[in-house]
């Protein structure tokens, strides 16, 4: 996927894009907010990333007049300030996610993948499917190669938020934030239990296994012989 | 028959001004100018004039109706007198009234008579002429004369002309000297009053005004000292209690604050020098490590994920210390919502319940629903988490039976010869305890555990930044987890305390409920 880079900082511009780059995508950059602002309205981008300091104008006010002008592109905001408070500030200008520095790449690349996803119109679906997994949004039913699979309702929204990006890289943070509204990260990482509960759940006794965990990134759910 | 109409102006012909209002004592100097800049002054000087010109008017309506009064008084008297006069010369023609007049003007008094016949020739009577001051007849008026007893002096008197048959003139008056005397002597003592009032208050604004400004004065005196540096400076108290001691005291009170900021700024990079300085440099000596063995591609790998793996830590403490120091400084209270302090707990037992059973540690909940604060619903999600995650860390490795006896290990019990409890010793289950109750108008979240406790003196000390008890420093942990809680508490205008949960600790996160 396209996506534009709007940072002023030159070498985390560079490293964002050359790490974007090997990750399969394709990348623009700007270094100020009035040309990210040109480039981010002639473009056709999946994904902008725009930190929140920049030259000429401002991360925020970049976002609020793409949106006064119709652009629905999502934003990730990259930024230094990550109070509760800046968080709100900039989701409230237009801004879709919002992530703090210093970051780890793994987490920006879930992050915009997400975003991506979430712009396409499958968002609406009311069964999510992985291999021989069935979610249905509806009924609260999930179930595995025809058995009924019985979810406490928080590692059934856990189930629904992985299913929703099944493929990508969801990240402990992005699993907090979604699953649990907890925009602050526990002082022990008590997600990788939840996890590997529910991975008890819906792998255990079947021969694939669709809940993995990426190393050093976060768990993805994808059919095995993917 | 009506009184003849006399002039209502003053008895007291008008008299030049030989007292006038004092003015400020002394020259002016620099400090007078001052004192006469303060508001006090000012406002003093308002009210001085305000109530200057008041009582003038009012002293100046008294003396007109005083006025006005006294000459209609002599104004009939007169009447009543010519009256009588005209009814002589009825009964007994002009000798009967000159011979009446002859006779009263002998009274002595004040009575003033002339009878003058139609040449201007005086026919009887005690004045010697006609004034010229009265022209028109049956007019009163105001005239001087010279009394025979004092030829020198003028005396003021009040007279009416009148036409009596004969063609004569009659004159009759009376004596107001007494009156006019009386006159200037109330209007000296008014315009001395008067003077007296504005010089006393002016002298009075002066003082008050000086009182004042010393008090303010050293006000400013303290805080030009702290603008210079010196932040242990406070204005004095007269312990009067009065508006500018509570101005006073809460200036006070604001710089307690201040120089608690202050201290904790400092004490933030100490702290920084002191605990994120050893971990960077720890992340320095593995990478230079890393490059000097000439490991291959795998050690480069795993150095540099250690390298990561550091960072990582780096930042969680760095943004922890952010978050207690914007805490500390006072949020904007936005984002403060109606926060359910059972929902709260629920959702932090919940997130911990499958580590907590993994490591063997029950969490027992006893939650009272209905208790609601106002606060950010993330900060104190964080704040229980916090209070849940050190009592997992630090609460576990004591053995606690299901009445919550501690158990012995032999006879020797726990503290012998710090022996160890044996795993196959261990009958019962670990557990914490997370309870939310309504005590005193508060919200209370506690959470208790079962591990070593921390000494009371040691309470205090441990929700301060980065303290770590000693036999918890080989553990993971910033050290900052309880004080952000603290720092949460504070910004909800609560507290936290630390109990003894015998044997454990509890601490109870307190927050004023809505």
């Amino acid at each position: 996927m396209r996506v534009l880079v709007i940072e002023d900082d030159a070498e985390t511009a560079a490293f964002l894009q050359k790490a974007l780059r090997e990750s399969g995508h394709a990348v623009d950059a700007a270094a100020d907010g009035a040309a990210g602002l040109d480039l981010a309205r002639a473009g056709d981008y999946a994904v902008l990333i725009v930190d929140r300091m920049l030259p000429y104008r401002d991360g925020l006010s970049l976002i609020e007049e793409l949106r006064a002008g119709g652009i629905r592109t999502p934003v990730l905001i990259l930024s230094a300030l990550g109070h509760v408070d800046d968080r709100v500030k900039g989701l409230k200008s237009g801004g879709d996610d919002y992530l703090t520095k210093p970051f780890a790449y793994s987490e920006l690349l879930a992050r915009i993948e997400a975003l991506a996803r979430r712009a396409e119109p499958q968002e609406q679906a009311t069964t999510y499917a992985v291999g021989d997994l069935l979610l249905d949004r509806l009924s609260h039913k999930v179930t595995r190669a025809g058995e009924p699979i019985a979810l406490q309702p928080r590692e059934f929204r856990l189930l629904e938020y992985l299913m929703k990006n099944a493929g990508q890289v969801v990240t402990r943070t992005m699993l907090l934030e979604h699953v649990w509204d907890y925009h602050f990260d526990p002082q022990t990482n008590v997600i990788d239990v939840h996890v590997s509960r529910l991975r008890g759940k819906i792998d255990k006794g079947y021969s694939t296994p669709l809940l993995h965990t990426v190393r050093g990134a976060g768990y993805m759910i994808r059919d095995g012989a993917g | 028959m009506n009184a003849p109409p006399l002039p209502s102006g003053a008895l007291v012909a008008p008299e030049s001004p030989k007292e006038r209002a004092a003015g400020p004592p002394g020259p002016p100097h620099r400090g007078l100018a001052a004192l006469a800049a303060t508001s006090t002054f000012r406002f003093m000087a308002f009210y001085l004039l305000a109530f200057l010109v008041l009582g003038a008017m009012v002293v100046g309506y008294l003396f007109w109706q005083t006025n006005a009064l006294v000459t209609r008084q002599i104004a009939e008297t007169l009447a009543v007198e010519i009256n009588s006069l005209r009814e002589q010369y009825r009964l007994g023609g002009a000798a009967l009234l000159a011979s009446t007049i002859e006779a009263r003007s002998a009274e002595g008094g004040s009575g003033l008579y002339l009878l003058v016949d139609g040449s201007g020739r005086r026919i009887a009577g005690n004045l010697a002429a006609l004034p010229p001051e009265l022209g028109a007849e049956d007019v009163g008026g105001f005239f001087t004369y010279s009394p025979p007893d004092t030829p020198t002096g003028r005396h003021v008197a009040v007279g009416v002309l009148v036409r009596v048959p004969g063609n004569h003139l009659l004159l009759v008056g009376r004596d107001a000297e007494s009156q006019r005397a009386f006159a200037v002597t109330a209007r000296r003592v008014a315009i001395a009053g008067i003077g007296a009032v504005a010089l006393l208050g002016l002298l009075g604004g002066l003082l008050a005004s000086r009182a004042i400004l010393r008090r303010i004065n050293a006000i400013n005196e303290t805080s030009r000292t702290i603008m210079a540096g010196d932040l242990s400076r406070r204005v004095p108290l007269t312990g009067s209690a009065d508006e500018l001691d509570r101005l006073s005291a809460n200036l006070n009170l604001m710089l307690d604050r201040i120089e608690q900021l202050m201290a904790g700024l400092r004490e933030v990079s100490d702290n920084i020098a002191h605990d994120l300085k050893t971990p960077l440099n720890r992340l320095r000596n593995r990478a230079e490590a890393a490059l000097r063995e000439a490991g291959g591609a795998e050690a480069y790998r795993s150095a540099l994920e250690r390298v990561i793996e550091e960072a990582d830590g780096l930042i969680a403490t760095f943004n922890a210390l952010l978050s207690i120091a914007r805490l500390e400084a006072g949020a904007s209270g936005e984002g403060r919502t109606a926060v359910d302090l059972a929902e709260v707990a629920r959702d932090a037992i919940e997130l911990y319940e499958p580590l907590a059973e993994e490591a063997g540690i029950a969490i027992e909940a006893s939650i009272a629903d209905g208790v609601v604060v106002t606060g950010d619903r993330q900060l104190i999600g964080q704040a229980i988490t916090n209070l849940i995650d050190n009592a997992l860390k630090y609460g576990a490795g004591c053995e606690v039976a299901a009445d919550g006896a501690v158990l012995s290990d032999g006879s020797e019990g726990r503290h012998g010869e710090g022996r160890e409890t044996a795993p196959h010793h261990r009958l019962s289950r670990s557990a914490i305890e997370v309870r939310v109750t309504l005590r005193d108008g508060a919200g209370e979240v506690s959470v208790g555990d079962h591990g070593p406790g921390i000494p009371p003196e040691d309470r205090e000390r441990v929700l301060k930044r980065f303290v770590r008890l000693e036999v918890s420093r080989s553990r993971p942990g910033s050290g900052l987890g309880l004080s952000l809680v603290a720092a949460v508490a504070r910004l909800h205008g609560g507290a936290v305390r630390l109990e003894d949960n015998g044997p454990g600790l509890r601490a109870v996160l307190v927050l004023p409920a809505r």
